[in-house]
């Protein structure tokens, strides 16, 4: 197990506070969050590249903060791969088995073995320069893996490559991962958080904010940039009401004359987001005679297609974007201009703090 | 476009005006050194002897100094330290004080009055009116251009990929010959090739350390300054022969390689 605890440090314009982290041998954790939120430096740490000002790392019960970089057992492949120009694919490959005392004839054998592992041994006599970039990819996996690391740090691996060979390569890591690998992988991409992690760090200004499997993470962000990451189009900046009737049920001001109820005990931080799913949102043309407590009058703006129904914004006051199906569209013609009513329940809506 | 063919026409006419004050003199001192007198100078046993103490001097200078010079470059391209510009400007002190003015800076370390001058002479080693002394006096000068061009050479090379060899395995000192040293080599040889050209090319520092053995900017001054114009000029058209030899050969050497494919 490889755990973070309390990890200090500060740049001259950037600082990691206080992150406490625990990956579990074979995991994949997904590292998501915006540019400059410190995922980089986070891969750095681990490596050794970067020592802590304070806090502790520690692999497998033993503290590795200090220990060098040579004999972590911790493998990084960086962003622009960090290939070396001027060495051929195959000596690029050997770099790490140098070190090791092998023959000539083991290293041959355990370069063939990482290539075809990867699928670059028809690229052994190439140099870098004449890679394409899924090509160039492979290898620099090839080449930390033949280091042999207990972890694998992923520095968006799969950033720049067109759609196919993202696929190719999603295959090639979650063999590595099956391999016995502990991997933890920044990325901005859902598709690869949702194909391959099991676990997902959310970091925001140096922090991490979340962590936890995807399904929760992204059912229930505690952040804005994950709820938007996770693709929830309705979240609307609001206050808290100071006090409700029901103390389970909270008022979200969203503005000055629409209040949204949400299920759940009061924030301390007051301000923050209110999260509506779009599809639980009820569209009706007349009041919707239901149970749910938050109901709206409004006017659709714009319909367009998206996946195999429709997608419209309902101004109320706030616009909101619904989810509705062809037929449905059609049936109720739902062209812009339309007057509409929404209905969702107070059990839907989520609240993020700022 | 006519503004375009203005300007190329002004700095075409501005630079050929600059290629001519490069050329012209030398041009000159071979068209008036005739080819027996060109002839008589190759065969002069104390001009070949003084071109070959230079060359030899000056290449002695670049490999001692080197083993100290790269590493310093080094230090100076990856470490961030306080007085680090105080000491890239400390590199560049010999290039803009007065060469003369070096040479009795130089005289007053290694003259049999300093420490380092009677320790020399305790074990043999002559550096005033010595090849110690030439070669101290040239590689003083000429040091600058060396530590500039691998400082430079360094600085090109990405520190991700000497961070990625170490998270490989490889220690600092393989780091450093494996990655850092061949990526910055083409400018390292750069200024391996100027720092030699220009101690071929010392005078002022050498002859207040060492005046005999006779190195060729020296036996060109004492010719000129004893024979006149006639007798120096067909020693120097030789000796910037052999410079310019030198110098082409070693710039086609340290030329960059066609993209590998």
């Amino acid at each position: 197990m490889l755990q973070l605890e309390n990890i200090c440090v500060q740049f001259p314009s950037f600082v990691v506070e206080n992150v406490n982290l625990e990956v579990n041998e074979y995991d994949y954790v997904a590292l998501l969050g915006m540019s400059g939120a410190g995922k980089t430096i986070m891969l750095e740490l681990l490596a050794g590249l970067v020592k802590p000002d304070s806090g502790r790392i520690r692999f497998r019960g033993t503290d590795i903060t200090n220990k060098k970089i040579q004999t972590r057992g911790i493998g990084l492949v960086y962003q622009d791969l960090a290939l070396f120009p001027h060495m051929t694919v195959r000596k690029n490959i050997a770099y790490p088995l140098r070190h090791k005392g092998l023959t000539a004839k083991e290293t041959v054998a355990l370069v063939r073995h990482f290539a075809n592992q990867s699928d670059v041994s028809h690229l052994l006599n190439r140099y870098p320069g004449t890679l394409s970039g899924g090509e160039a990819q492979r290898v620099a996996l090839a080449r930390t893996l033949a280091a042999d690391p207990d972890i694998l740090l992923l520095d968006e691996p799969l950033s720049n490559l067109d759609i196919k060979r993202k696929s190719e390569l999603r295959t090639v890591l979650r063999n590595i991962h099956k391999s016995g690998k502990t991997l933890i992988h920044v990325t901005h991409d859902y598709m690869e958080i949702a194909t391959l992690a099991n676990k997902v760090a959310v970091m925001e200004n140096g922090r991490l904010v979340q962590y936890d499997t995807p399904d929760k993470v992204f059912k229930h962000p505690k952040t804005e940039f994950v709820a938007r990451f996770s693709g929830i189009k309705n979240l609307i900046p609001c206050k808290i009401k100071q006090k409700t009737d029901d103390p389970g049920l909270q008022a979200a001001e969203v503005s000055d004359r629409i209040t949204i109820y949400y299920v759940g005990r009061q924030p301390e931080c007051l301000d923050g987001y209110v999260m509506i799913p779009q599809e639980d949102i009820i569209l009706s043309e007349t009041p919707g005679q239901t149970s749910a407590v938050n109901n709206l009058k409004g006017v659709v703006t714009e319909a367009y297609l998206s996946g195999a129904g429709m997608e419209l914004v309902v101004a109320t006051g706030i616009d909101l974007v619904v989810s509705v199906s062809s037929h449905s569209f059609n049936k109720m013609k739902l062209n812009p201009g339309k007057e509409v009513w929404l209905s969702f329940k107070a059990s839907a809506v989520r609240f993020v703090a700022v | 476009m006519l503004q375009n063919w203005k300007i190329s026409l002004v700095f075409l006419f501005l630079s050929g005006l600059v290629l001519l004050f490069i050329v012209a003199p030398l041009a000159g001192m071979f068209l008036q050194t005739s080819a027996g007198q060109y002839a008589d100078s190759v065969a002069d046993a104390e001009v070949r002897n003084s071109i070959r103490l230079t060359l030899l001097c000056s290449l002695a200078g670049v490999l001692i100094f080197s083993v100290g010079a790269v590493p310093l470059a080094y230090l100076l391209a990856r470490k961030r330290f306080p007085g680090r510009e105080f000491v890239n400007g400390l590199v560049d002190l010999p290039v803009v004080i007065p060469h003369s003015a070096a040479g009795i800076a130089i005289l007053g370390v290694v003259s049999r009055s300093s420490w380092l001058g009677q320790a020399g002479e305790a074990a043999g080693i002559h550096f005033v009116g010595g090849v110690a002394g030439i070669v101290i006096a040239m590689a003083y000068v000429s040091i600058p251009f060396l530590i500039n061009a691998a400082r430079d050479g360094f600085t090109s090379v990405p520190e991700r990929l000497e961070n990625a060899a170490l998270t490989l395995g490889a220690s600092p000192w393989r780091v450093f010959f494996t990655i850092s040293l061949p990526l910055a080599k083409r400018q390292i040889l750069t200024g391996l090739t100027m720092m030699w050209a220009r101690g071929l090319s010392e005078f002022g520092a050498v002859v207040i350390i060492a005046y005999h053995p006779m190195v060729t900017p020296v036996l060109i001054w004492e010719r000129f300054a004893s024979f006149g114009l006639s007798n120096a000029r067909p020693v120097a058209a030789v000796y910037v022969t052999v410079c310019l030899v030198v110098f082409v050969g070693m710039r086609l050497l340290g030329r960059k390689p066609q993209e590998k494919s």
